[in-house]
């Protein structure tokens, strides 16, 4: 059962990265392909229906994770206390920046948003990889199941490390830029004319960052992290999981946009999900001492409360995914300026 | 300051700030099915235009909503580990309903509601509306769900390690004590969003502008009001308070000021509570009416502080009195200011009326001012529990993090909602400026 929600709580954060990756990317993106007021508005009515259901996936499967995995919520959200809370700021200021810049038309107004919007958008996709770095690297777990870690230390990947460090900064960047190539994708997808064309460059120059990047993360992930390479071993049918992520990588060249974008969207399940299956069974490693870890077993709620979870998750999830087709189709096609 | 006195105000007042804008999303998009209805039914376009008009209203106020309210769902594990770890099995249940029931309903429509009206035709469009607000008021019965549990537990066992364990989703979902706290709270959204109309309503009236809809919305304001205000004292007002009395006692004793256990007791109007003297001082009594108002009887007993062991006071007496006196009074004050406006409406000199149009445009903060002193009867009620009588405030924060960390953030959470707060009142005041018309 604790398995079941782990699938279940990982499902719920690769669709937030693949729905909200898309709106940050284009926010990254969004100084450079769009010059002007007319064009900034496309990119931004290209989000506008769907960014803010698309951050609901981050709260939904937040709350998931409280009641799912309640030990890893504890000590995940207290020991990345401040990482988090700058978090939450940008969050904050990004999300005003799309509802508020259009309700004024001022020489100071809209620019000043544009540049909060993209400002928080990059610094958010590199706060997410950084993340998901910490989670892979492991974290100093004490006995009684927490930890703190200051933002950095010496930049090692060591026992001592920060959140900061040379790997999680690494992670960071691949971060940025795979979700500035998939906001680029999603672009070119939803836009026309220069608009477009500059994504849809953007997007291909992009690719070849992403490739050597992430030929990079994956060596140095098995040397940060033993465990992956052991999972692999004892269950080569993992190896699905990067197949699927390289497929995502060459589906991205395609000419035609929506395969292009489609095959991003593999390519980041691919990714995480290898992550996911190579982490398992733990769910937050300790750097220190492996036995402190929390792993699925130890970190998760009782087993009637994970038994009936499911009775109503699965039902509310269907209504949620059938919202979201909906809302999706009737803002299909292209945005028009 | 210590670490928990940091991590409580920190707790306090992000979701005071927060619960700024629910409230008004909440009732107001209540109001909004309201004016949708009377369009629908009428073919009156007028209605439409009002419609539309507080739906940009709802617009801003419910992105306030959604960005303050999103550190609230991260603030129980970043600021409250363990808390969250001995309970997340129970109230992380609700808090994931709501995201998977709510806010997926709500933030789906809502785009569908505030850009589609053209696109939908008008009966779809109705329909979302009804959606946003359904989304809306689910989140809230998730929400108040989990805070009654916190003040009632029940459908749980004890664990060995001291962990709360989840025994009955039904008991969670179906507590008393979040029947009446949710219609008393629902009901109070209903009364801030009244209160907003008819406050931009007799503004429209006082300086002769966009006057058809200032009479509209002073017509649907009041008449939503004067029912919603009723409705606050009674039932749900008073059910509550039994539910006080009955399962919280020395909540009772310490909000009504009574320190000694008294048949008879009388209900307090004004006095101040004196913690070493251990009395009200000047006080200004009805006497015997507690007595009534909890048993119905005017010389049954009610308990006093005396009567409980000094680890189940609430730890901040005095600013609990005040709170609840506050939300009493100013329940009591917006009741009269309803039942006199519905009274000049009912006599057709309402839209005429200057005086009691002044009364009804500066009226506005009270409600929130209201709802804010009520909140904090409940949450300040609960002390020292942090789950009463089973979890204690103190045992529930995040042991690894320092109370200078807390402070950063605490302050950088201030400047930020400052921020927002300059910024929601600048675009609120565009939207009545260009009125309903633009």
């Amino acid at each position: 059962m604790p398995t079941i929600w782990f699938c279940l709580v990982a499902i719920m954060i690769a669709a937030y990265v693949v729905l909200d990756g898309f709106d940050l990317g284009a926010g990254i993106l969004y100084l450079a392909v769009a010059k002007t007021d007319d064009e900034r508005r496309a990119v931004l009515a290209s989000i506008g229906p769907v960014w803010d259901g698309n951050e609901v996936w981050l709260l939904a499967g937040g709350g998931t994770l409280y009641f799912a995995f309640p030990a890893l919520y504890a000590a995940g959200f207290s020991g990345f206390y401040l990482p988090l809370m700058m978090v939450l700021w940008l969050l904050i200021l990004r999300g005003i920046a799309i509802e508020f810049r259009n309700h004024l038309h001022s020489d100071v107004w809209e620019p000043f948003w544009d540049v909060v919007f993209c400002g928080a958008s990059c610094l958010l996709a590199i706060f997410f990889g950084t993340a998901l770095g910490n989670v892979v690297r492991g974290v100093p777990l004490d006995s009684s199941g927490y930890f703190f870690l200051p933002l950095w230390t010496d930049f090692s990947a060591g026992r001592d490390a920060g959140i900061l460090d040379w790997y999680t900064v690494l992670i960071g960047i691949g971060a940025f830029l795979t979700l500035a190539e998939h906001g680029g994708l999603w672009v070119a997808l939803k836009t026309e004319g220069a608009v477009e064309t500059r994504a849809r460059s953007a997007a291909a120059r992009l690719w070849w960052a992403v490739v050597v990047v992430v030929i990079g993360i994956t060596i140095v992930s098995f040397a940060v992290q033993p465990h992956l390479g052991a999972s692999f071993r004892e269950r080569p049918w993992g190896f699905i999981f990067p197949l699927l992520a390289l497929a995502g990588l060459i589906a991205m060249k395609s000419r035609n946009a929506l395969r292009a974008f489609l095959g991003s969207c593999f390519y980041i399940i691919g990714m995480l999900s290898s992550v996911v299956f190579g982490v398992y069974p733990y769910v937050l490693p300790c750097n220190t001492d492996p036995a402190l870890s929390l792993t699925v077993q130890n970190a998760a709620a009782p087993p009637y409360g994970l038994a009936i979870g499911l009775i109503w998750f699965i039902p509310g999830m269907a209504l949620a995914i059938s919202y979201f087709t909906y809302t999706y189709r009737s803002f299909g096609g292209k945005v028009r300026a | 300051m210590d670490a928990l006195t940091i991590h409580r105000f920190h707790f306090a007042f992000t979701v005071t700030f927060h619960y700024l804008f629910p409230q008004l999303t909440m009732g107001l998009a209540f109001l909004i099915v309201v004016l949708k209805t009377i369009a629908l039914r009428t073919g009156n376009e007028h209605y439409n235009q009002a419609s539309r008009f507080w739906g940009k209203v709802l617009a801003i106020n419910f992105a306030m909503g959604v960005v303050t309210g999103i550190p609230m769902e991260f603030q129980f594990g970043t600021n409250w580990a363990r808390f969250s770890k001995a309970a997340g099995g129970v109230i992380g249940q609700t808090l994931a309903m709501e995201g998977v029931f709510s806010f997926f309903l709500e933030s789906s429509f809502l785009g569908a509601f505030l850009f589609g009206e053209k696109r939908l035709g008008p009966k779809a469009h109705y329909v979302s509306a009804v959606l946003v607000f359904l989304g809306s008021w689910l989140s809230g019965f998730f929400i108040i769900a989990t805070n009654a549990w916190m003040q009632y537990p029940t459908g749980y066992r004890l664990g060995t390690n001291g962990e709360i364990l989840l025994t009955s989703l039904g008991r969670l979902l179906a507590n008393r004590w979040l029947f009446w706290q949710y219609l008393h709270n629902m009901t109070g959204s209903v009364v801030t969003a009244s209160f907003v109309m008819t406050s931009i309503g007799a503004f429209y009236l006082l300086v002769r502008s966009h006057e058809a809809h200032g009479r509209t919305f002073l017509r649907t304001g009041v008449i939503a009001g004067v029912i919603s205000c009723c409705l606050m004292l009674f039932p749900t007002g008073d059910q509550q308070g039994k539910n006080i009395a009955y399962l919280q006692p020395p909540t009772l004793a310490a909000m009504e000021g009574l320190f000694q256990t008294q048949a008879g007791a009388p209900l307090v109007i004004l006095g101040q509570p004196d913690m070493e003297k251990q009395r009200l001082d000047n006080p200004l009594v009805v006497p015997n009416a507690l007595s009534f108002l909890t048993y119905q009887r005017w010389k049954a007993e009610v308990k006093g502080l005396n009567e409980f062991s000094r680890d189940w006071w609430p730890d901040n007496i005095p600013l609990l009195y005040y709170s609840y006196h506050i939300m009493v009074g100013l329940g009591t004050i917006l009741i009269a200011v309803m039942l006199a406006a519905v009274f000049l409406l009912w006599r057709g000199r309402l839209y005429g009326a200057r005086p009691m149009l002044w009364v009804l445009m500066l009226a506005l903060p009270f409600p929130y001012i209201a709802t804010t002193a009520g909140w904090m009867t409940a949450e300040l009620g609960r002390q020292p529990w942090l789950i009463y009588g089973v979890f204690r405030t103190l045992d529930g924060t995040s042991a690894r993090v320092s109370p200078g960390s807390g402070l950063f953030t605490l302050i950088g959470f201030m400047g930020m909602y400052g921020l927002l707060a300059i910024l929601f009142l600048f675009l609120v005041h565009r939207e009545i400026e260009h009125g309903p018309e633009a």
